[in-house]
């Protein structure tokens, strides 16, 4: 079978290809470090049960989702009091609560945030804790 | 029949580069916009909605102008409009795309536009009119779009066009009539609290989109060999002048309610359109030349002799197009601001980056309809063999 | 195989549209109800129509004179900022001349003693709000307490609301406004630009028991505020026991604010 305009389709294919496998060859032998967030705030390190309003994992996988909740909770039905699964209360707030004890956002949050090259907007308008001005 | 836009002259090409320069220019000047907000307009707190706003009502009026043809030739056979039906439905689908674009180009936040659609708010005007304006789109593009490609494939038009067909002649007043709702039922803006603006908006619809049809036939036929016939032209421009009788007649309603009444609420903003209200008068030369230009249409539109020649009826046409766009595009949106809440009169003059976005997005609807034209006047001139 | 390839289509289609009910139905119904592990701080304040009372011949008689206090507490912790010209300028609350706040109601006669006074005007909080009717996303909205509340979040800057409030009490970010907050509160956000943003009635302090910032900061007590709906509150003393007016009753908003003459 006769390709026709093969001399225009062979050099575009490859082409083609090269660019869209770009990420692969151009960061070969290049492993970007695995994010390493810090808890050691001073507000965590008094803490004698280390816990967060969640476990570990929960929060990893799932602030996301309870941010949305909680900010539907707080801006459109007025209600700010969390009673999370193991009966204690917290106020949902990101920039008063969360902050208070996570102030350090750049070893913290930005961690994971940058390596999964994220970029919530939340802080344009929520204010940063202090220390990452 | 897509690939009909794309086989043209050295003309054509030169349109079409010059209307993607345009657009171009346009879509950086908004890519600015959203970078730094809208700080690079003219617009303020007290006139919050301007040029942009104004540009999609008066366009709004001109997509419904589709109707005026389709109405006589589907309800009432008249068969001189058959041959523009696809002219005025493809008119509709580019000036309703520009209504949509000059939206989106308003926003503040347009990454969210789809909220609209997420957090659905009956009780909101703009949603509705997202609705019409949407559904218009579709309407038209399927029923034009099919239609043609029945006369190009020389089968009659599919069965299930005609009830979409005979939806879209309501639909099409619905569109104007809800974005005049969108100012008809504010409390506090006396220049818009008035039960006629909805059928101001259809008056002015139905003469400035005729005229526009009407100059754009004259344009296909000196450009190409489509020739909408002296029989449809001429009824068109009757439908015009009737149409903008009642129009300047509807102006003039107004201006008796407020004068008569001395009403001051009522009275302020077209002191301020005619002769500007303690000391500020931007809008005073473009609205006498709006009043000049109505006259003058007018004039020649109603003599039978003027309306029928060629060269005076398309300067006629240009006068109402114009006219209304002062009126409606210019006029309407920002003295509804003027004087403010507390009564006091800042003005709004247009930034030049405003102006070049309204000008792209005007050059993206031209262009669509450049595309669309080109598509049906080549199947067109392809029947006539 | 013939019309295969239609019926697949039409197939496909029923599916998508199938596929499109549930975010339809989501649409359409309510926001996440309060159930849950979600409620009302303790000792937050608890009200049907909040309200406010303005007297402003106590600011005049017995306050100083270019005293703003009221419009710098609310200001300083709601992070608004002074964006410097009146073109886009953000304002909560601020002062109008009587002419300029009740426009239509005033004559040539006037007191002297009213000329070039100030009046305290902020968003009404009106219990039939224009400017909640026409928002498309509901990022403005009524609460249960009655204040009108926006949702920062969901705003599309279209600003419907700002020409529906026949109060001008809105204004627009026009810009991106964390520069021109001179000292950031770090308990309260700022906003983006490209959001419409007005009073809250301090909805925030509200919610821990305490009453709103320019009520508070006041040195001569010149604005009460309280539940309308509540007969034995502050505001409804003042209201039975003083002539008030509101600002363009006429059309029918309900506002909530009103001034003691």
């Amino acid at each position: 079978m006769k390709m026709y305009n093969a001399d225009k389709i062979i050099p575009g294919l490859i082409i083609f290809v090269a660019v869209l496998t770009l990420p692969f060859w151009y960061n070969l032998g290049k492993a970007a470090t695995p994010p390493q967030p810090k808890i050691d705030t001073p507000v965590i390190q008094q803490m004698s049960e280390k816990t967060c309003i969640l476990p570990k994992t929960e929060m990893r996988a799932g602030h996301m989702q309870m941010l949305n909740d909680w900010r539907t909770q707080v801006v459109r039905n007025g209600l700010r009091d969390y009673t999370a699964p193991d009966g204690k209360h917290y106020n949902m707030s990101l920039q008063n609560d969360c902050m208070k004890c996570h102030s350090n956002k750049v070893q913290f949050c930005d961690q994971c945030h940058n390596y999964m090259a994220v970029t919530p907007y939340c802080w344009t308008c929520h204010v940063e804790p202090k220390e990452n001005k | 029949m897509l690939e009909k836009a794309f086989k043209g002259d050295q003309r054509y090409w030169r349109w079409v580069l010059s209307l993607l320069a345009v657009m171009g220019v346009g879509f950086a000047c908004w890519g600015l916009q959203l970078n730094r907000g809208l700080t690079i307009t003219g617009l303020s707190r007290d006139v919050s909605w301007g040029l942009y706003i104004a540009q999609f009502t008066f366009l709004v009026g001109v997509a419904a102008s589709a109707v005026m043809v389709v109405l006589p030739y589907y309800l009432h056979n008249v068969k001189a409009f058959g041959k523009i039906t696809i002219i005025g439905e493809f008119l509709a689908v580019a000036a309703v795309t520009m209504c949509m674009l000059f939206i989106v180009v308003d926003l503040g936040k347009p990454m969210r536009m789809l909220n609209v659609l997420l957090y659905p708010s009956p009780t909101s005007i703009l949603f509705w009119d997202m609705i019409a304006l949407n559904g218009y789109l579709f309407l038209n593009i399927i029923i034009g779009w099919n239609v043609l490609e029945a006369e190009s494939n020389d089968v009659a038009p599919p069965q299930w066009i005609k009830p979409l067909i005979y939806l879209s002649i309501p639909w099409a007043v619905s569109i104007h009539t809800v974005t005049a709702f969108l100012y008809a039922g504010l409390p506090g803006r006396h220049f818009w609290l008035t039960a006629i603006l909805a059928a101001r908006f259809l008056a002015s619809a139905f003469c400035s989109g005729p005229a526009l049809l009407i100059m754009l036939c004259y344009l296909l036929k000196k450009l190409t060999r489509f020739d909408a016939g002296k029989e449809a032209i001429q009824k068109l421009s009757v439908i015009m002048t009737y149409a903008m009788i009642i129009s300047v007649f509807f102006v003039g309603l107004e201006i008796f309610t407020a004068f008569y009444s001395q009403i001051p609420g009522h009275m302020a903003a077209i002191k301020y359109l005619f002769v500007g209200l303690e000391g500020h008068a931007k809008l005073v030369p473009f609205m006498w030349l709006f009043a000049v230009l109505s006259v003058f249409a007018l004039v020649i539109l109603i003599n039978p002799k003027t309306r029928e020649n060629d060269k005076t009826l398309l300067m006629g046409c240009a006068a109402v197009f114009f006219a209304m766009w002062l009126e409606k595009g210019l006029g309407l949106v920002v003295a509804g601001f003027i004087p403010n809440m507390f009564e006091v009169v800042r003005e709004y003059i247009p930034t030049p980056p405003e102006i070049l976005i309204v000008l792209a997005v005007w050059a993206t609807g031209t262009f669509l309809l450049t595309l669309l034209y080109k598509i049906a006047v080549t199947v067109k001139e392809e029947k006539m063999g | 195989m013939e019309g295969s390839r239609r019926s697949f289509l039409k197939l496909a289609g029923v599916c998508a549209l199938g596929l499109g009910v549930k975010p339809a139905v989501n649409a359409f119904s309510a926001d996440a109800p309060a159930v849950g592990p979600f409620s009302l701080n303790p000792g937050a304040l608890i009200g049907k129509q909040w309200a406010m009372v303005v007297d402003m011949k106590k600011c005049w008689e017995k306050g100083k004179e270019g005293c703003k206090d009221c419009l710098l507490a609310c200001h300083k912790v709601h992070n608004v900022p002074e964006i410097g010209n009146i073109k886009e300028e953000i304002k909560w609350i601020w002062t109008e001349h009587y002419e300029n706040a009740f426009p239509g109601q005033e004559s040539h006669f006037m007191p002297e003693f009213m000329h070039g006074k100030p009046f305290v005007v902020l968003c009404n909080h009106c219990t039939n709000p224009p400017c909640v009717r026409v928002c498309p996303t509901k990022a403005t909205f009524k609460r249960p307490d009655g204040i009108t509340q926006m949702d920062f979040h969901r705003c599309i800057g279209c600003r419907y609301c700002m020409a529906a409030c026949p109060f001008g009490a809105r204004s627009f970010n026009f810009k991106e406004p964390r520069p021109f907050v001179k000292d950031i509160d770090p308990t309260f956000p700022t906003r983006e630009r490209g959001v419409v943003e007005k009073c809250n009635f301090c909805e925030e302090r509200l919610a821990v028991g305490q009453l709103p910032a320019c009520v508070t900061s006041c040195k001569v007590g010149a604005l009460t505020f309280g539940d309308a709906e509540n007969p034995k509150s502050e505001v409804r003393k003042l209201l039975a026991a003083n002539f008030t007016i509101r600002r363009k009753a006429e059309t029918g908003t309900q506002p909530n604010v009103y001034y003691i003459v």
